[in-house]
């Protein structure tokens, strides 16, 4: 608010410090805005195939959307504590004097590999294909399952 | 179309649907990636949808609109807690409207691995014939 005095000099009124500081926060607000709605989405490792890693009391499960690719186009292996995913997605071939209209599908090869929290009982573990989505489940070691310990009254 | 180069797959978030029409059930809606090519005696439509099996997947085709409808269960079990999620699941929804050259009686639909092969024979009438000129 601009108060005219009667010397013809602008002022602000006295809440106004108060009121600069709301602008500036708005306006700080308005352009985090934009930066901080991609950084609530999930964040990414960035590496084809997305994953989500979830467990149990026992397991690793561990996911990924592989469509198109039966069990014997996927390579999977396992170590102490990581897992790694490769193989290639191929397309069927298509004749040659096709047309397309739209090509969104992707092919290639990928390769990926991820730590686990902890370690794995590698000789039990898991994998099947179905649908397109491959699930791996991992036993967890017997170190790193969670034990219970009793406290003892006396 | 020569063999395509064999570059590394980039990984891709799910493009979700922003559908002016919300879902009865609440969840998210994603659209699928698809190829679609034309021969000479069909088009050929080829939909990324993982995670849904043949039962859960609704074709329909109305008034020359062909929806793709593919439920997904989350695939969890109800214990597991979550350590690291890249992609979220959710059912898959995309709409194309058909020209009146499909032959709408003998489309084909098959769903394996994940992806959904659609094939859509044109009609008589619409495949191109030679007519050879005597001379």
């Amino acid at each position: 608010m601009i108060l005219r005095r009667i010397t013809d000099w602008p002022t602000r009124v006295l809440p106004s410090p108060f009121e600069e500081l709301e602008n500036i926060r708005r306006q700080m607000d308005l352009l985090t805005e934009g930066l901080t709605r991609s950084i609530l989405r999930e964040t990414t490792a960035g590496v084809f195939p997305l994953m989500n890693i979830t467990e149990d009391k026992n397991n690793y499960y561990i996911r990924a959307e592989l469509p198109g690719l039966k069990a014997d186009d996927i390579d999977i292996s396992v170590t102490g504590d990581s897992l790694s995913i490769s193989g290639e997605r191929n397309l069927p071939v298509e004749e040659e004097k096709a047309q397309y209209h739209r090509r969104e599908m992707e092919q290639g090869k990928f390769s990926r590999i991820v730590n686990l929290p902890s370690q794995v009982a590698t000789g039990k573990a898991e994998a099947s294909c179905s649908d397109g989505i491959l699930t791996v489940v991992l036993p967890k070691a017997e170190a790193s399952k969670p034990k219970q310990i009793t406290v003892k009254t006396s | 179309m020569a063999n395509p180069e064999r570059k590394a797959l980039q990984a891709k978030e799910k493009s979700e649907l922003t559908s002016p029409a919300e879902q009865t059930r609440p969840g998210l809606v994603f659209t699928p990636a698809v190829d679609i090519y034309e021969t000479d005696k069909d088009i050929t439509l080829l939909a990324d949808m993982p995670g849904v099996k043949p039962k859960a997947l609704n074709i329909d085709l109305h008034e020359n609109v062909l929806t793709l409808d593919g439920d997904v269960n989350p695939p969890e079990g109800a214990d597991e807690v979550d350590v690291i999620r890249e992609y979220s699941t959710g059912k898959y929804y995309r709409q194309f409207t058909l020209s009146q050259v499909i032959d709408q009686d003998k489309i084909d639909a098959e769903l394996k691995d994940g992806i959904l092969r659609l094939q859509l024979p044109k009609v008589e009438a619409a495949t191109p014939k030679k007519i050879t000129v005597k001379s």
